[in-house]
């Protein structure tokens, strides 16, 4: 690189506009977008679906689908104007110095090329070639921290776990030495645990390399970790940007406002107050969006914002250059709540509980080989509890999950009891009153609901069949039970097709509360979820639940909406409790060191960064589980040989609270003093 | 007390359209499916009306103008008694119109119970109906049909029979494939926590997401099954005289072709061949309308 081009900015946008041919018109997807990513810096994008962060970045390296079309702006990459460049100095600019990583390293790979032959592939089209090649493949792999690239470089993709995927396909985007590397969504689907590892890895190639970042993201925490500056965007339009804790820290527009008002955060639990929502949705792609684009959605939005675009105001502020598109830019964290705080009274005293689970075991046969999914869980519900069930993923969460519902048999001997009666093991053999008693609703509702059918539908047989329900009395319980979950009579005639993601999960929950359950498993509930939509769907499982004191067992791989939701927590560990105990008592320590790693690992808007525990590797197969405690393989408080010969027992440490480690009580409270503070809530 | 406001969301007008009116629209811009229906209507119109403006009946004979090569007043000539070789080819779709998309109904019905059937129990359900079903594969159509002829006698139904035994099980196992995927869904165990029947499960939740393969898969059957009503009749099984039927026709016209006497033959054997060709562009059509 000259010295001419280090002072350039490595990506410029000016003025894009960017819109999508759908059915003979264009639709704007990008208005009058500015950006500027200088040398070295790391800029994050956010926004919810549907706002144009990825077009953002498929314009950049003109990616755009086919439909696709600039209409206005320029961009210019390392001081060179990326709309002139002919098709051969576009290839160019795209080996040499752009790089791009998807969301998906799955679909990023070749499946059936090995992955040395699609790395040196890279090196091959910059001229190096044969042995040359291979070194400098070995060398990236080893950059991207995979220990023993050369066995590596023999697999296919898919026998590579999503984390390897992932940083295969970093390596593959660092091999050309990009000056701008654009990482979309990169940890997204990836553990909590793989996530970490992977941002820690693009944190320290940031320091190693000089490519500047466009860091594409809903995670608001994953941006304010890793970016510089960040930039808000909003249907198309850029409506705040500055740096990043200043940003997030003091807001001053009323969307940005709001999107961090819709994160559980501090430890914020459901009898301390709603989550706040952003009502109403984005705006369609090519609606004419006239004045301020959010103005629909904003509470502080007076005639002028609908009638008048807001310019980009300039703040002045002195931690950095501060934008924000809104008149009322300085009052906009007085933002009223959408949603009002007030919440339900705090859940009864303790009565019998309702589910009760002893001894319960699953083995899948595995090409010859016992798979146990889940060994010796027992636990207990209490009506109107919320039990989170967390743990990485192949720990036997959904398992579980499904051993409940009866989909799935369990092995002989465990027992399953709902309000003291025993449960048949196979969901046949259940009576309807319990099959009616415990239901669930599913991670993704483009599977869970039928698409053939209408929503009425949906709803009308599950309070058939549930409820048993028949003409008018239906028809009366189903409009109480739209009503009940806010959905309105327009959305009844519907396929679930013409339903947002939101609503869809909306009815999904309503026909899961056909029957009154006493128990409604929520399998991820919102994880395909945006933010605002995510806290709208948390607020009313919490209302649901304290209307119908029903009890929920909470799976997610988010631990700030499972802190909001749970009363207790059950951490799973290839199929084993590793740590049983009220929400509060798990989240602030003393915890299992696997409980400890999991919390470290998740990225936080609050920056108290302590030290860091990070997990190496993989979750072992549970084929073939390690012996002794089967956490001793990554644990970092190892003890001595004793974790790996002596399973550690599911032991009571406090009254309610059990931990299943070989350190006593004691000690992990005083090894884990500092970590244990910095979770404590804020 | 809440505010969540539920307004519908941003609807695109594009998607307004359900997803049957964007098969049909996509349909009704593909040359291929157009071409195809256009031939094939064609021949289902000259089926039911042909009988009205052809310019001789079909049956009628006339021994002086026996075997006369085409000519103005015989476009096609005629054949060795002496009927118009046109007007035979015009109405001789009738049979073959008729017997040929019953079997395919047939096969369609009882190939898609089959296939919900394997698909939906699995395990020893499906290894027992599908290790049958190759089998019965495996036997070819011509000598199924012979068995079966003797057994039953000549007629139509025991060629829709035969036929549409024959073709089930390709596509009892094309539906198999796709209730295999649907079963995957979780609205298939959403159904089994309402403790629905397996028929309710089967026919109602997971039928109507599988009716594009299935529409797919029946009409290029319908392509071979016109082939096979077509070969059956050659061979002089089902169809009978004195139907203008074209199979039949070539049957008992081919002696001729070595006297020279080749448009007794050639017409009905385009007019197969126009029918089997439409029908396969109409297929590739609707595939291509259902994976676009």
């Amino acid at each position: 690189m000259t010295e001419d081009a280090k002072a350039k900015n490595a990506l410029e946008i000016k003025d894009l506009s960017v819109a999508y041919r759908v059915a003979g018109r264009n639709r704007a997807v990008l208005r009058n977008l500015s950006l500027t990513i200088g040398q070295g810096e790391a800029y994050g994008l956010v926004g919810e679906s549907g706002c144009g962060k990825s077009t953002v970045a498929l314009t950049v390296v003109r990616y755009l689908p086919r439909n696709g079309s600039i209409t206005g702006g320029a961009i210019s990459l390392d001081g060179k104007d990326v709309m002139k460049l002919d098709a051969e100095a576009l290839r160019r600019a795209r080996a040499e110095s752009v790089s791009m990583v998807y969301q998906d390293p799955g679909k990023a790979l070749n499946p059936s090329i090995r992955i040395g032959r699609q790395l040196t592939e890279i090196f091959e089209l910059a001229g190096v070639s044969g042995q040359a090649a291979t070194d400098r493949a070995i060398a990236m792999l080893n950059r991207v921290r995979i220990s023993d690239p050369p066995s590596v470089m023999q697999r296919y993709p898919h026998q590579l776990s999503g984390g390897m995927q992932q940083r295969v396909a970093i390596a593959m985007a660092l091999a050309n030495d990009p000056s701008m590397l654009i990482l979309d969504e990169p940890t997204t689907g990836l553990d909590a645990t793989v996530e970490a590892e992977v941002l820690d890895l693009i944190a320290q190639l940031r320091q190693e390399l000089s490519a500047s970042i466009l860091f594409i993201s809903h995670n608001l925490a994953v941006v304010s970790n890793m970016c510089d500056r960040v930039g808000v965007l909003y249907a198309g339009m850029l409506v705040e940007e500055g740096p990043t804790e200043v940003v997030f820290n003091d807001p001053r527009h009323p969307y940005t406002v709001a999107l961090l008002r819709c994160l559980p955060r501090g430890g914020q639990r459901k009898d301390q107050g709603r989550l706040d929502t952003i009502p109403g949705f984005l705006p369609g792609i090519g609606a004419i969006v006239k004045g301020c684009a959010f103005a629909d959605r904003c509470a502080l939005a007076d005639d002028r914002c609908r009638t008048e675009l807001p310019p980009l105001y300039d703040l002045g502020d002195e931690r950095g250059r501060r934008l924000s598109r809104c008149f009322h830019h300085d009052k906009a964290q007085a933002l009223p709540r959408a949603t009002p705080a007030d919440v339900a009274p705090a859940p009864k005293p303790a009565a019998a509980p309702v589910l009760r689970v002893a001894g319960l075991n699953k083995t899948y046969a595995s090409h010859g080989h016992a798979l146990r999914a889940v060994k010796d869980v027992s636990l207990d519900l209490r009506p109107g509890e919320t039990l989170g069930l967390v743990g990485e993923s192949g720990s036997g969460k959904t398992t579980f999950a499904r051993l409940l519902l009866g989909l799935v048999p369990p092995d002989e001997g465990g027992t399953i009891e709902l309000e003291g009666k025993a449960l048949a093991p196979k969901l046949e053999n259940r009576g309807d009153d319990q099959v009616k008693a415990m239901q669930i609703v599913f991670q993704n509702p483009d599977s869970a609901l039928n698409r053939s059918h209408s929503i009425r539908h949906l709803i009308g047989r599950a309070l058939k069949r549930l409820a048993g329900l028949r003409g008018a009395a239906l028809e009366a319980r189903l409009n109480d039970l739209v009503r009940s979950v806010r959905l309105t009579d327009r959305h009844l005639a519907v396929k679930p097709r013409q339903l947002s993601g939101g609503l869809k999960q909306r009815v999904a929950i309503a026909r899961a509360f056909a029957g009154d359950p006493r128990i409604v498993v929520c399998d991820e509930p919102t994880s395909a979820l945006d933010v605002s939509v995510q806290a709208a769907i948390l607020n009313l499982l919490a209302d649901l639940q304290a209307k119908e004191d029903v009890s929920y067992i909470f799976i997610s791989h988010d631990l700030g909406v499972v802190r909001y939701l749970s009363d207790k927590i059950a951490v799973l560990y290839l199929g084993r409790i590793m740590e049983l105990g009220p929400s509060e008592d798990v989240f602030s320590g003393p915890h299992h060191p696997y409980t400890e790693a999991l919390l470290s690992a998740v990225p936080k808007l609050d920056q108290t960064e302590t030290a860091r525990i990070r997990l190496d590797g993989e979750i072992p197969s549970a084929t073939n589980p390690p012996s002794g405690c089967v956490f001793h393989t990554r644990c970092p408080r190892k003890i001595g040989p004793i974790c790996e010969q002596q399973e550690p027992p599911l032991a009571e440490a406090q009254p309610g609270h059990s931990i299943r480690c070989h350190i006593p009580y004691a000690e992990l409270r005083r090894l884990q003093k500092p970590a244990a503070v910095a979770a404590v809530p804020a | 007390m809440s505010v969540v406001q539920t307004t519908s969301p941003p609807q695109d007008d594009t998607r307004r359209r359900g997803p049957l009116a964007e098969v049909f629209f996509s349909l009704m811009r593909s040359r291929t499916f157009l071409v195809g229906i256009a031939i094939v209507l064609f021949w289902v119109v000259c089926a039911l009306f042909g009988e009205h403006f052809v310019p001789y009946d079909p049956l009628a004979d006339d021994i002086i103008n026996a075997l006369a090569p085409p000519s103005r007043d015989h476009w096609f000539g005629t054949d060795q008694i002496g009927r118009d070789v046109f007007s035979r080819v015009i109405v001789g779709s009738r049979d073959i119109l008729t017997v040929a998309p019953l079997a395919t109904l047939l096969a369609t019905v009882a190939g898609t119970a089959l296939g919900l059937l394997t698909g939906y129990f699995r395990g020893i359900v499906d290894d027992v109906v599908s290790r049958i079903l190759e089998a019965f594969m495996a036997i070819p159509v011509v000598i199924v049909a012979l068995l079966a002829i003797v057994a039953l006698g000549t007629s139509k139904t025991t060629v829709i029979i035969v036929i549409g035994l024959s073709f089930a099980p390709i596509i009892a196992r094309t539906v198999r494939s796709a209730v295999l995927a649907e079963r995957e869904l979780d609205y298939v165990a959403a159904a089994q926590l309402r403790h629905e029947s397996a028929l309710y499960t089967m026919f109602v939740e997971i039928l109507p997401n599988i009716i594009p393969p299935i529409l797919v898969e029946t009409t290029v059957r319908l392509g071979y099954a016109i082939f096979a009503v077509a070969t059956l009749s050659f061979m002089g099984f089902g169809i009978q005289p004195p139907s203008p039927d074209w199979g039949l026709s070539i049957s008992s016209n081919y002696g001729m072709i070595g006297g020279g006497f080749w448009w007794t033959v050639l017409f009905d054997a385009l007019a197969i061949a126009s029918l089997v060709i439409g029908v396969n562009l109409a297929a590739d059509g609707v595939h291509g309308a259902f994976n676009d």
